[in-house]
């Protein structure tokens, strides 16, 4: 039979909504600072396959010329940034959804069976569990991402005071490059994770603003009270 | 499913079913609605606000926040890593305001104002004090950063050697602050083209200097010879070249690029 079965945690829900327009303000105001010393890349010796950025990326958003704009913002949202994640992460640990979110033994290869799967290569079915194994990396990773911005972050933004940090993360320039290389790591991860999502379904996209799923629940689990089964009414996508 | 505390089964089919999902959806997307409208409208607020030095109010008190945030936890005894001689290279000439070029380094003189007090001082004056060697990271607000081994005396001797910034007169302290010593101390180029502000307690930091030398030579006039500033406790905007003026004061002194949209604080 279907039903409807309470999913995502109302604090959850927000936290996650919450954070995503503050970090896309974050790189936003993280481009403009960016752009005045523009100089990473993807290549080898002299050899450049991608500049971060090409100049046309700039020009056509209006980068140029606004790093005292960006770095007013960026000091701004920290905070909203910073306050999110922590009550994000309290909360996960307080209602016990860590326990859905954090990767086991099992989650590694489970995770490349789940890959295989959405490439196509294995029949292996993804288990019915809230999160399956590629997600708890993918999300326990990202939820790491953002702690390890927070310390780049003051690397870079107090080096002096914090020195300790700054040097443990590799010194002032390595701090700057890390903190970098994550923020393109979260252009990563909204990209895999809106594909993924739009493959979910809108059952499950539903479930992260109301929190309820629809599911299918079979007569014979034993978790179903045998009084109130009556056949199932339909199957879910 | 295995969260049997959370179930909630239901007896009639499918229709019930999307009749409360669509009740449920109608709340929650409503209420995400409100909040990313009044979050849009949070933005144009915080952006439209009129500006203070170059940025809208909001964020101008934010930067002041930050700033009272960081200097509660600045420590004298916090320094920035020193790197090995082999390291240090001749930094970029960036930006000549303050910096004409009918300048005469040999006419120059350092004027100190202490409390509405005008001193003269000479470059004699200034390498008399302990001579402090530092190969530091000179980092610019751009985001790069060079390494380079500069000389001088520091700023916190010079006001100690001649009982500057304080109110009694005697040895500025920093355990006395803000009893005893002036909150701030302004530097300018002498045309007045340039000019930083400092907070006290950066501006006595050990590795806060009044340099005449870069990587063993005398200060190139191009580098701001024949006298600079050098801290590493803040950006490179503030470790101003060729200081004309330097002003003990109460009130916060004005700052070029603060004027212009950046922070005032640009503390390390």
């Amino acid at each position: 039979m279907r039903t409807w079965e309470k999913k995502h945690p109302f604090a959850i829900r927000w936290f996650h909504w919450i954070n995503f327009p503050i970090l896309v303000l974050m790189l936003w105001s993280g481009l403009l600072i960016y752009w005045a010393n523009a100089v990473y890349r993807i290549g080898v010796g002299s050899y450049t396959l991608f500049k971060f950025f090409p100049d046309r990326f700039f020009q056509a958003l209006a980068i140029p010329y606004r790093l005292a704009e960006g770095m007013s913002l960026h000091f701004f949202f920290m905070w909203f940034f910073a306050i999110n994640g922590l009550l994000y992460v309290v909360s996960m640990l307080l209602s016990g959804e860590w326990r859905y979110l954090v990767p086991d033994r099992h989650s590694f290869t489970e995770a490349i069976q789940v890959v295989l799967h959405d490439l196509r290569l294995s029949k292996f079915k993804p288990p019915p569990r809230k999160f399956n194994g590629a997600q708890q990396i993918g999300y326990a990773t990202v939820i790491l991402m953002g702690a390890g911005s927070l310390a780049t972050g003051v690397a870079i933004y107090k080096p002096v005071q914090f020195a300790w940090l700054t040097a443990l993360l590799g010194g002032y320039e390595w701090a700057r490059w890390e903190h970098f290389w994550l923020a393109v790591g979260y252009v990563l991860f909204f990209v895999i994770h809106v594909v993924k999502v739009a493959e979910a379904g809108w059952n499950n996209f539903r479930a992260m603003v109301t929190g309820y799923e629809v599911v299918t629940v079979t007569t014979s689990s034993s978790l179903a009270p045998t009084k109130s089964s009556t056949p199932a009414a339909g199957t879910t996508a | 499913m295995s969260r049997t505390n959370e179930h909630k089964f239901v007896e009639e089919p499918a229709l019930d079913i999307a009749r409360v999902m669509r009740n449920k959806s109608r709340r929650s997307f409503l209420a995400m609605g409100i909040g990313a409208a009044a979050g849009f409208a949070g933005c144009k607020w915080l952006t439209s606000r009129p500006d203070v030095g170059g940025v809208p109010y909001p964020l101008r008190r934010t930067l002041e926040f930050n700033e009272t945030m960081s200097e509660s936890y600045f420590e004298e005894a916090h320094l920035a890593p020193t790197f090995p001689r082999q390291m240090a290279r001749e930094p970029r000439v960036n930006g000549g305001e303050g910096l004409p070029d009918n300048f005469d380094p040999f006419a120059w003189q350092l004027q100190v104002v202490d409390a509405g007090r005008p001193l003269i001082f000479t470059l004699e004056d200034i390498q008399q004090l302990p001579r402090v060697e530092m190969i530091t990271e000179l980092k610019c607000i751009e985001g790069w950063s060079v390494v380079v081994n500069w000389a001088g005396s520091r700023l916190s001797d010079f006001a100690a050697e001649h009982n500057l910034g304080v109110r009694s007169r005697t040895r500025p302290a920093v355990r006395n602050r803000p009893r005893d010593l002036v909150r701030y101390v302004g530097l300018e180029t002498p045309d007045r083209g340039y000019y930083v502000g400092f907070d006290m307690q950066s501006a006595l930091h050990p590795q806060t200097l009044l340099c005449y030398e870069m990587n063993g030579q005398p200060l190139p006039v191009e580098h701001g010879g024949p006298l600079r500033l050098v801290t590493t406790v803040k950006y490179g905007i503030k470790s101003i070249k060729r200081i004309g003026r330097i002003t003990f004061i109460d009130e916060r002194p004005p700052d070029f690029w603060a004027e212009r949209g950046y922070d005032w604080y640009a503390g390390h």
